[in-house]
């Protein structure tokens, strides 16, 4: 393994993109990241994709291969990865080994997703599905907000997390997001709006979910050798990656107050970097649901099980306290195209590490060392990314 | 959220109807319209499986024997689902639990009979092999 870097980002904006098609939307993220390493096109060697919904919510099978030629990037090397919301991740991860491994000097890890262009209930079928099928969907019509909702009645019986503590997750990500001109939810939110907002699958209401969002994202990975030919500046290192996946059916996890994958894949990341998680300045969390955000605290160390609604209550994951969380708003404000997320992860750790992020919700850097932490599916798959500048 | 008009063109319409194989769990199936609820149990290392595996994932082994489960459960959780998916939305929302019976496996099915207010993580539920008016095969948790 041999060191490598992030050198170039471009993240489009997100929200609901029906100007664009799937390969225009990846234009919007391919070329500022290229602008940002000064590269062309040709000078990317291999190309990792993350999307999820090809054929399904969008009309594209080989999203990869279109936008590929869109972009300029045809005759690369070329893949599409699939880790359900951490397809991003997994995008990453193939970018980077790739790099590491000496296979490829520069390569790209791009993520893409359209998924506004289908009706609400059939994008609640599409995702509800991803699980099993067969044991869970087909007689119990399990929709995504409802697997985290069954972790959230455990987690609230188990250590009295309450609708409120919930609540104060998406109340913090909107105040970041608003800050963040690529969010696609830039409301400043309180409580009682979470609270009064329609129940989508008990106790997890409108405000506790993620937005369906459209969105691309690129991240630019070169080797040590490459960074100094192309004398970048302000190169943001790989420190240390993780993985790890859970059972399919949901029923046969030990527990649901929190996601073994999560514990694991960070587990691995802390010491693939040799860091502890109190040496890491500030973290993007998957909080695709408020529930998911109070249990990734726990899971990735933030602080003890059952004490991530004490974490919130506190506001000790704001600027000023403990350690920043999501201060690009998250998935809950920023946005969640489903295999962007990763990628745009990794766009959100540089920036904050280059001190580029925006008045408000630039983090104060001690040790220059920030974690992503990307769950696929239910911690169906986990990703855990350690960047430092 | 505005809901933003701009210009597109439809993709074709497909019906899309897969045809899943259940000739090694088939037991299983038949075994609902008999009121029974089956489960795998490792011939070898005596591993128990439900939903029921045809293969051994801790062993390895493909010797597996069918085991008919008991049908006392605690519900470890539960969602009363709101928001309902395409192929859902001709029914009224419906509670989705897991449930641990005493053998040690955990089932998730829908949760009937009890009233959403009275319904605890921890309470105990019946598990029920069951043929819908439609005819499909099914199970859920309901009251004693």
């Amino acid at each position: 393994m041999r060191k490598a870097a992030i050198i170039g980002i471009g993240n489009s904006k997100f929200g609901v993109r029906s100007d664009v098609n799937i390969a225009e939307l990846s234009f919007e993220a391919v070329r500022p990241s290229l602008e940002d390493a000064g590269l062309a096109a040709k000078d990317i060697e291999f190309a990792a994709v993350g999307s999820v919904g090809a054929g399904a919510w969008y009309e594209e099978l080989l999203p990869a291969v279109v936008s590929a030629e869109y972009c300029g990037l045809t005759k690369a090397g070329l893949v599409r990865c699939e880790a359900a919301c951490a397809s991003g991740s997994a995008a990453f991860f193939t970018a980077y080994s790739a790099v590491a491994s000496g296979q490829a000097e520069i390569a790209m890890a791009l993520g893409i997703e359209k998924m506004r262009e289908i009706d609400t209930p059939t994008s609640m079928e599409w995702i509800g599905r991803a699980g099993y099928y067969l044991w869970e969907f087909h007689n119990f019509g399990i929709t995504f907000p409802a697997y985290y909702a069954l972790y959230a009645n455990a987690h609230m019986a188990k250590y009295g997390t309450t609708e409120e503590d919930l609540a104060l997750v998406a109340v913090k990500n909107h105040k970041y997001g608003s800050m963040n001109p690529i969010a696609h939810l830039q409301n400043k939110i309180t409580v009682d709006d979470v609270l009064a907002s329609m129940m989508i699958a008990s106790p997890l209401k409108l405000y506790d979910c993620c937005p369906m969002t459209d969105g691309s994202a690129s991240v630019i990975v070169a080797s040590e050798d490459k960074v100094k030919e192309l004398k970048i500046d302000s190169p943001v290192w790989v420190a240390g990656m993780g993985y790890s996946s859970g059972t399919a059916n949901l029923s046969k996890r030990p527990d649901f107050v929190g996601l073994t994958a999560s514990v694991l894949a960070s587990q691995r990341a802390y010491k693939a970097a040799g860091v502890t998680p109190s040496q890491i300045d500030f973290a993007e969390v998957h909080d695709c649901f408020t529930i998911a955000e109070i249990m990734a605290y726990e899971d990735i160390g933030l602080c003890s099980k059952g004490e991530g609604a004490e974490l919130i209550r506190e506001g000790q994951t704001e600027i000023g306290g403990k350690i920043p969380v999501n201060m690009d708003g998250g998935l809950k404000s920023k946005g969640h195209p489903i295999g962007t997320t990763g990628c745009s992860m990794m766009y959100e750790l540089t920036k904050q590490l280059r001190q580029e992020a925006e008045k408000g919700r630039q983090v104060p850097l001690k040790n220059h060392i920030g974690l992503a932490h990307n769950v696929g599916g239910t911690g169906h798959y986990c990703y855990a990314t350690i960047l430092r500048r | 959220m505005s809901s933003v008009s701009m210009p597109s063109i439809k993709s074709h319409e497909i019906k899309i109807v897969q045809n899943i194989p259940v000739s090694r769990t088939l037991k299983f199936w038949e075994g609902l319209k008999e009121g029974k609820i089956y489960a795998t149990k490792c011939v070898k290392c005596g591993q128990l499986y439900f939903p029921p595996s045809a293969d051994c994932p801790d062993c390895l082994s493909r010797e597996l024997e069918w085991v008919e489960l008991s049908n006392e459960a605690e519900i470890e959780t539960f969602t009363h689902v709101v928001v309902r998916p395409t192929s859902f939305q001709q029914i009224k929302p419906y509670t989705v639990a897991i449930g641990k019976l005493k053998e040690g496996v955990k089932v998730l099915a829908w949760l009937t009979g009890f009233k959403l207010s009275e319904t605890k993580v921890g309470m105990k539920a019946k598990l029920v092999a069951k043929v819908t008016p439609e005819g499909n095969l099914t199970y859920e948790f309901v009251p004693f």
